[in-house]
């Protein structure tokens, strides 16, 4: 199967091949863009927590910048990175060339018009709601979702050309995330079935299958493929995966009315959130311990790749974060930390402990194979212990601070007491974002040398032919 | 093709089905959800209120969900289906960085503190977190006739001219003033558990008979829970009569040193605290604010606690009182 892959590869023009890199570079270069705006934006909104006359003005008002925050990480920048690493992922690992490189192009357009037009709107006030991670003006989400459309076509496309009969699991992840990524936008979008109570039960589904079923999965595809190709081993266990993707399909989209708990939505409906959420254990044990046995006795292989590094941190993550929110969903810890800046805590373990590292662990693994260009070691050990050091002093600061504010209203204290209490864990929270704002820009310097620097270590298609393929 | 077919395609279809059982057809059935008693749609005026609220994202820290939970009771009663038919979109928010403002309207019904806290929230709360919201005010030389300046402490107003809200934070205000919550007709008012019934059963307090207030008024000084009594002030009043009592000038009364405050009589002062106030004429002076009751959140015994707080602290000597007193007082209002 190897002889045949590498075969395959040769028999790929060279014009295919610089398609696709430059594709794979330009989703990588602008969702970098993206990370600096966005992360830019949440470093200034976690100052105004201890100073907040810091910039004021209706265009810097705390309200607005928020949802440009989530959204331009969310949309911007994962959104962005991942499918850039899907379309390679993709045709690597089916051993041919895109189904449409202009459909991908078209795509990339598509996304970053979505971004910048929701970026703009949300500043000067233009919002449908303070939907969580659905506040872009309904008409801009539609860009958004044609750009998930075109990916996913694009996607199937890609697969539809491979050269074995096997569709390897990654595909499964990436094809399936896209899929479901349009159904939620289109969910989240349609109006007649969101009015008052019906619009809490639609916000509830579409804030948590947005990160679960959309950047998840794709998140998950990365790493089925990085691992086994960066550690030269296949994956412990195919049958896992599969089982992995199934019961994640089943499970998850059920668990969205979590967010809600207490509050007036059915108490059913709530209840099987519950349940549900607890299911959940089987595809992340299922899923990070199948990561976590393929990477087993190479801790030396480990330790010495930081794009293995930032992959076993997201794989971390998953497993630590997700089990964290099946916790958090019982209804005896939720009366303490719903609410609570433990919240905030939760979706930065996630968000930023898996599918960024995840996302940076598939750059930094994939991008030098297609442009035979490497970023510094020194780069990525800057990189990696500032963004990490950062997101554990922030998911700490808040999580601690989050369980203390629970605990101050439970006790019936002045509502101010809480705020009170809270200001050295927002202090914490500004040390966390700074490193991890810092550990950004370094990545963009490394981003620049993977793409445009000189340091080349062999031609692109040498290092293609240098490495097999996993499917 | 048949494999693709299956894993896409399967899994899509899969997703489809348990989208639309747990987001859209919840959505359709729950959109269906009729207005509770009482619960109105908003006037032209509140709603364009409401969409400065949204647009300005203020719900990305304050709530509108009051959850059947002890540590809610502070907010309101717990929030009822009916009581969303008219909130699109909806405002329950995810994070409480500041108070839960469901009942605002009625926990805060004084519009000029809520001017001065939008336009800079600690010139009232010193610790307060919130943005300024100076933008959506003007400041100009004179006041147009028949609009009120707003009253900002010397420290936070502009060196010259007097401050004016614009249209924009007028309909705001608006808007928060309408964010009551109609009393629900199938259990008795929120306060019917806090407040001890005539008999006196309920709290265990000794029935409300004169000659049980006459013997707590001889109780020296100091004989209540001081604890209570100063977390229940911050809570309750210090967001206008301030810390330190003395209210803001022109915009809130002065505890420190008033008359009602510090006279053996505490009829009048448990009256106010109970049923609230309005266009009050104190110490020679009109304030236009109005003051909540606190009949339906606070109970007798949080009351005394309350009172006897403000009539022992900042160098006020009024004669302390008991719960019974405030029973008293609540059983002839009704």
């Amino acid at each position: 199967m190897q002889a045949e892959a590498t075969a395959r590869h040769s028999d790929l023009s060279e014009k295919d091949n610089r398609a696709l890199i430059s594709l794979f570079s330009a989703y990588t270069v602008t969702a970098t863009l993206w990370l600096l705006f966005a992360t830019g934006v949440g470093l200034l909104i976690a100052f105004k927590f201890g100073a907040p006359e810091f910039g004021g003005g209706a265009w810097l008002t705390f309200g607005r910048l928020r949802p440009i925050h989530t959204n331009a990480t969310f949309y911007g920048f994962a959104s962005i990175a991942l499918v850039g690493l899907g379309y390679y992922v993709a045709a690597r690992s089916c051993g041919t060339k895109l189904y449409s490189a202009a459909l991908a192009w078209t795509g990339l357009v598509l996304f970053n018009v979505a971004a910048l037009a929701g970026t703009v709107a949300l500043d000067l006030g233009y919002i449908d709601g303070d939907l969580e991670y659905r506040e872009w003006p309904w008409w801009i989400r539609l860009i958004f979702l044609a750009a998930v459309l075109v990916s996913a076509w694009n996607l199937i496309g890609t697969v539809a050309r491979r050269s074995s009969a096997d569709i390897y699991l990654s595909n499964w992840y990436i094809m399936g995330g896209t899929l479901w990524g349009a159904i939620i936008a289109i969910v989240g979008v349609m109006p007649w079935y969101q009015y008052g109570l019906g619009q809490v039960a639609v916000s509830g589904f579409y804030m948590h299958n947005a990160v679960g079923m959309w950047f998840t999965p794709l998140a998950l595809g990365v790493i089925y493929y990085s691992l086994p190709k960066l550690l030269n081993r296949p994956i412990y266990s195919y049958a896992l995966g599969v089982f992995a993707f199934w019961t994640n399909l089943l499970f998850y989209p059920i668990i969205g009315a979590h967010h809600f708990e207490f509050s007036p939505l059915p108490w059913w409906l709530q209840t099987i959130a519950i349940v549900f959420s607890v299911a959940m254990l089987v595809p992340v044990w299922g899923g990070s311990s199948n990561f976590l046995l393929t990477m087993r006795g190479r801790i030396r292989d480990l330790i010495h790749s930081y794009p293995l590094m930032f992959i076993f941190v997201g794989v971390m993550s998953y497993l630590i974060g997700s089990t964290q929110g099946t916790l958090e969903a019982f209804r005896s810890l939720q009366q303490v930390w719903h609410l609570t800046d433990f919240t905030v805590g939760h979706s930065h373990l996630t968000m930023y402990g898996i599918i960024s590292f995840v996302i940076w662990g598939g750059i930094y693994g994939l991008l030098p194979l297609a442009t035979g260009k490497k970023a510094s070691q020194l780069g990525m050990a800057l990189h990696f212990w500032m963004a990490l050091v950062g997101c554990f002093i922030y998911v700490t600061s808040l999580s601690i601070g989050g369980t203390i504010q629970g605990l101050d209203w439970m006790h019936g204290l002045p509502f101010i007491q809480s705020v009170i209490d809270m200001q050295s864990y927002y202090v914490g929270r500004g040390v966390g974002g700074l490193l991890m704002f810092s550990s950004h820009l370094v990545f963009a310097w490394n981003v620049w040398r993977m793409c445009y620097g000189t340091g080349a270590v062999a031609s692109p298609l040498q290092a293609l032919r240098a490495e097999e393929s996993v499917a | 093709m048949n494999k693709l077919l299956l894993i896409a395609g399967g899994s899509t279809l899969v997703y489809a089905c348990l989208a639309w059982t747990m987001g859209v057809w919840p959505g359709i059935e729950l959109s269906k959800i009729p207005a509770g008693p009482g619960v109105e749609p908003l006037t032209a005026l509140q709603s364009e209120g409401r969409e400065v609220y949204v647009a300005n994202g203020c719900s990305y820290c304050h709530t509108q969900q009051v959850r059947p939970l002890d540590a809610d009771k502070v907010f309101g009663r717990p929030s009822a289906p009916g009581d969303f038919k008219y909130q699109t979109p909806e405002l329950l928010g995810s994070e409480r960085t500041g108070p839960d403002l469901t009942n605002i309207g009625a926990r805060q019904p004084s519009s000029v503190w809520q001017y001065i806290h939008l336009y800079n929230p600690r010139a009232v709360v010193p610790e307060s977190i919130m943005p300024s919201f100076n933008w959506m005010f003007a400041v100009v030389a004179e006041a147009p006739a028949g609009v009120t300046p707003v009253p900002l402490p010397n420290n936070y107003a502009p060196a010259g001219g007097v401050v004016v809200p614009t249209h924009q934070a007028e309909a705001l205000i608006a808007y928060l003033a309408a964010l009551k919550q109609p009393a629900l007709p199938a259990s008795a008012a929120p306060s019917a558990s806090g407040a001890p019934s005539a008999t006196g059963a309920s709290s265990g307090e000794a029935p409300t008979t004169a000659k049980a207030s006459a013997s707590a008024a001889a109780a020296p000084v100091g004989n209540y829970d001081a604890t209570k009594g100063a977390a229940l002030y911050t809570a309750n009043c210090s967001a206008c009569h301030q810390a330190s009592g003395e209210g803001l000038p022109g915009a809130f009364p002065s505890l420190k040193g008033d008359a009602v405050v510090n006279k053996d009589d505490a009829t009048k002062h448990i009256d106010v605290v109970l049923n609230g106030l309005h266009d009050a004429r104190v110490s020679g002076v009109v304030y236009s604010s109005v003051m909540p009751p606190f009949s339906g959140t606070l109970s007798d015994a949080e009351i005394a606690d309350l009172i006897d707080y403000e009539r022992s602290s900042w160098g006020n000597h009024g004669a302390p009182i008991t719960a019974a007193e405030v029973g008293v007082e609540r059983a002839k209002a009704k």
